[in-house]
């Protein structure tokens, strides 16, 4: 049983737990890659091969003309390194971003304030677009498979990770969710990330696209509270339109301030209870993935090992 | 929020970086936060927790907060404007999205410690 969510069907309905530091999914091949014992030498692992990238230093911060350091001698050194903190996830990302680019699959990363309207406005998504063209998708919670039960209910694979106390999503989760995934040419993988406006912003996950729900429920001051997610994103749809009569929101005002963290941000309008807006959120999509398939890789090896093996 | 994870990579990116030099210890890591990251605080409880049990446990952490500057396309120069968030030129009164400065999250470099770890040949 697990000791952080104490559920027992660990991967029994491809519900994945990803967490840093030791749920199920413990990754210790990218960490040191095992070999943290004394006297263990790094010599010559440059880690080519795996997709992953081994951090080390060791070339350009040696430790003396020869290279040697030894037991007990004093060794305190200062080392520069500049490098970000997030260049793990980046690499993983842009793993990600180059296997879905070669089969030409479209990602796009949805992310919202909880409640937001992500999910409904999702199955909605499915149920017109599954006909025409191929999906998955990657449900992100911090527990519960509901999401990805509500999205398995339309038909098409999905693939839920429980984040545990993470509060986004990060690259190297979604590489192993995709890996899951059937990704044909011209498919779209939608991401539903974990229902935050805050952590999910500063994590690339090789998506093609950042896409925020902002609901008219909400205080459309939202972007100047919460920036970073919204200079983050490419498109903001303003959600939950039905309900406009109802609610003191002022769509043109939340634009307005949307754009002065972000400048270049597209807007959409939609309900996906009253359908209104959907024909042009579909329109988006579809004029996207079908970009993304013309920038498939027609051969993509048959060996195509998961950049996350 | 997203300090633990953020602490947890910077760690790891150290702990790889002593492991490449043979050292047991890290005393210092100098860590560079660009001020729209807001993490300072959050980072230093983080990295406590976090270190434990690693070769970063007990180092002290240093972290220099980098202002936001922007370039102003219309004075043609970079600015810095009066908060972290605003992105106005503080001469002109411009908008701009072009930050210079402000969202770094990097590691900077570590001091090691001189424990004396095992003999290590990292070349």
């Amino acid at each position: 049983m697990c000791s952080v969510c104490g559920c027992n069907d660990v991967g029994a309905d491809g519900h994945a737990h990803v967490e840093p530091t030791g749920h199920h999914r413990v990754h210790t091949h990218r960490h040191h890659h095992a070999h943290t014992e004394a006297g263990d030498t790094e010599a010559g692992d440059t880690g080519s091969g795996d997709g992953h990238r081994h951090v080390h230093g060791h070339d350009h911060y040696g430790t003396g003309p020869a290279g040697l350091t030894v037991p007990g001698f004093t060794q305190a050194r200062l080392i520069e390194i500049e490098q970000d903190i997030l260049s793990r996830n980046d690499a993983d990302a842009a793993a990600n971003r180059r296997r879905l680019t070669e089969r030409g699959v479209l990602a796009l990363n949805l992310m919202s304030s909880p409640g937001g309207g992500k999910t409904t406005l999702l199955v909605e998504t499915i149920e017109a677009l599954k006909g025409t063209l191929a999906i998955g998708v990657v449900e992100g919670d911090q527990e519960t498979s509901n999401d990805a039960e509500r999205i398995r209910a339309c038909a098409v694979p999905a693939v839920q990770i429980n984040t545990g106390r993470g509060c986004h999503l990060d690259a190297h989760m979604v590489g192993h969710a995709l890996d899951d995934l059937p990704l044909a040419p011209g498919g779209v993988v939608f991401i539903e990330n974990v229902g935050n406006l805050v952590c999910p912003a500063a994590f690339d996950l090789g998506e093609a696209c950042k896409v925020v729900i902002l609901s008219v429920t909400e205080g459309e001051d939202k972007p100047l509270k919460y920036p970073d997610m919204f200079a983050a994103a490419d498109l903001m749809l303003l959600g939950k339109t039905d309900l406009l009569p109802h609610v003191d929101f002022d769509p043109e005002r939340a634009l307005g301030y949307a754009r002065r963290v972000n400048p270049t941000i597209a807007e959409i309008r939609l309900s996906a209870r009253s359908g209104e807006g959907m024909a042009a959120w579909l329109d988006w999509i579809l004029a996207r993935a079908r970009k993304a398939a013309k920038g498939a890789v027609s051969s993509v090896p048959s060996h195509d090992a998961p950049a996350h093996a | 929020m997203h300090e633990l994870a953020l602490a947890r990579s910077l760690i790891e990116m150290v702990d790889d970086y002593a492991l490449a030099h043979g050292a047991r210890r890290v005393t210092r890591v100098h860590v560079r936060l660009g001020v729209q990251s807001a993490l300072t605080r959050a980072l230093h409880v983080s990295f406590r927790a976090a270190s434990r049990g690693t070769r970063c446990d007990g180092a002290t952490l240093d972290i220099e907060v980098i202002p936001l500057t922007v370039h102003c396309r219309l004075c043609d120069g970079v600015k810095t404007p009066s908060g972290p968030w605003n992105f106005r030129c503080p001469d002109c009164g411009r908008a701009t999205h072009e930050i210079v400065t402000g969202r770094e999250m990097q590691l900077a470099a570590i001091v090691l410690g001189n424990d004396g770890g095992a003999a290590t040949h990292p070349g």
